[in-house]
């Protein structure tokens, strides 16, 4: 049986939201949790929910963080959310913890005088390079963001932010790793449009 | 920025869409999902499903509504009504939802606030309040669908309720609900001003120009009405065309 895309399950965040939307735009997924599954996908998904030092520990805990971090060079990988979080180098959240180190950068928590925290609603994307992931949206795109913590990184990875009180990455990239602070399963169309995106990077 | 949310809210009994009540019972019934369906495509921000079920029995119904509500919209939903436990919110989470709303069960047991939030996060606990002017000048929080005053005032209460760990406030002005002619936007603006977390205002709309009224006079978040559109006098789509003509953000 050849999978598609591996939705990578340690032990966080809400998978079934987004196998529902692969499933919904025909995509074949399939929810996994050991290292042979990850090296046989053809492409891979990081989901997460929940707060950024846990999420490692469970990782490392699972031995899967050594084996996502070889294979997110291999094949197309997209980290959603706290998934996003998880690629740069290292995340402040209840003190100081290593990342997986994808992408050059660290994650801070946000914040702001006169606007609510965490960030969460429809914001609209602010396109700054051109990605295979924005095939097809429209000019003008919202998306559903829920998120206390943000990434700073070099402009060079980003291909889209939003404006929350500053600038805030939503869309990163280094080579053939994507990462979206939003959550492309709960944003509506345009969601579905930037996931069957990145399924036909395979 | 973020957008101004539009929200339609859909009453259910027994897993099945409830669009009116009157004398005679139960006016129609319809399927959740293609509810949820139309909505959607005429781009509502987000969904509440409200779970009216009298019986026991009937509310296991809601978890599969839930489900298939999950395997086909992709837009953020809450679920509430009849919740009053850990585990429920877990279940309904679980199934799907994104969050949850507390009303009556969050006055007598705040910690309830507290518990979930620790567990589930701040974002998917939404207090869901019903309130009512009273001889003092202040406003009253009632119970059990508006039936019980439980003498609490609702200032007090919306701060407490921010402070226990509650994400979001779905204020029902029942002073304005039902009666179409506008949302309570002193109400609103009352607790606005009280509380940092978003709030949504319900209760009294009737016409475009009430939504307009309700952002441009209220920091109110998102905008929640049920029979405005259910009973087809206005789409969600006419009211954003509308309400970005009048410069309000709004996702197209």
């Amino acid at each position: 049986m050849s999978m598609k895309i591996g939705i990578i399950d340690y032990g966080a965040g809400n998978l079934f939201s987004v196998k529902n939307a692969l499933s919904f735009i025909g995509v074949e997924s399939a929810i996994i949790s050991d290292k042979v599954d990850i090296e046989k996908a053809d492409a891979l998904i990081l989901p997460g929910v929940g707060a950024f030092g846990d999420s490692v520990n469970m990782l490392r805990e699972k031995g899967l963080f050594d084996s996502v971090k070889a294979n997110a060079v291999k094949k197309p990988f997209l980290g959603i959310c706290l998934g996003m979080q998880l690629l740069f180098t290292k995340s402040y959240e209840y003190g100081e913890t290593k990342g997986l180190d994808l992408i050059s950068g660290d994650v801070v928590k946000m914040e702001s005088k006169s606007l609510s925290i965490p960030h969460m609603g429809w914001n609209e994307l602010e396109i700054k390079q051109d990605s295979s992931l924005l095939k097809g949206l429209e000019k003008s795109t919202y998306v559903y963001f829920v998120h206390s913590y943000m990434a700073r990184c070099d402009e060079a990875n980003i291909i889209a932010e939003c404006d929350y009180g500053g600038r805030v990455p939503a869309i990163v990239k280094k080579g053939n790793v994507f990462g979206v602070q939003f959550h492309p399963e709960k944003s509506g169309d345009a969601g579905l449009v930037i996931l069957k995106n990145f399924a036909e990077l395979v | 920025m973020l957008a101004k949310r539009i929200i339609p809210c859909l009453d259910v009994r027994d897993g099945k869409v409830v669009k009116g009540v009157n004398f005679e019972g139960i006016k129609d019934v319809g399927d959740p999902v293609e509810y949820a369906k139309k909505y959607n495509l005429q781009g509502a921000d987000e969904l509440v499903f409200y779970d009216i079920t009298a019986s026991h029995e009937g509310r296991k119904y809601m978890i599969d509504l839930v489900k298939q509500v999950a395997e086909n919209i992709f837009i953020p939903f809450c679920v509430g009504g009849g919740i009053s436990t850990v585990l429920d919110f877990k279940n309904t989470l679980r199934a799907g939802a994104d969050k949850v709303s507390i009303n009556s069960s969050a006055v007598k047991n705040p910690e309830l606030i507290t518990q979930a939030a620790k567990i589930f996060g701040n974002q998917c606990i939404v207090l869901g309040v019903d309130a009512k002017r009273n001889k003092e000048g202040g406003y009253s929080v009632f119970a059990n669908g508006g039936r019980q005053d439980m003498s609490l005032d609702l200032i007090a209460w919306v701060k407490e309720a921010e402070k226990l760990g509650a994400g979001e406030i779905c204020l029902n002005s029942m002073d304005a609900d039902g009666t179409k002619n506008g949302f309570d936007i002193d109400m609103i603006n009352d607790v606005c001003k009280n509380v940092s977390i978003p709030v949504i205002a319900s209760g009294g709309c009737g016409k475009l120009e009430d939504f307009y009224e309700v952002f441009e006079k209220t920091n109110a978040s998102a905008a929640l009405a049920a029979s405005v559109f259910h009973f087809g006098e206005l789409t969600v789509r006419q009211v954003k065309e509308y309400l970005n003509k009048k410069g309000i953000n709004v996702r197209a």
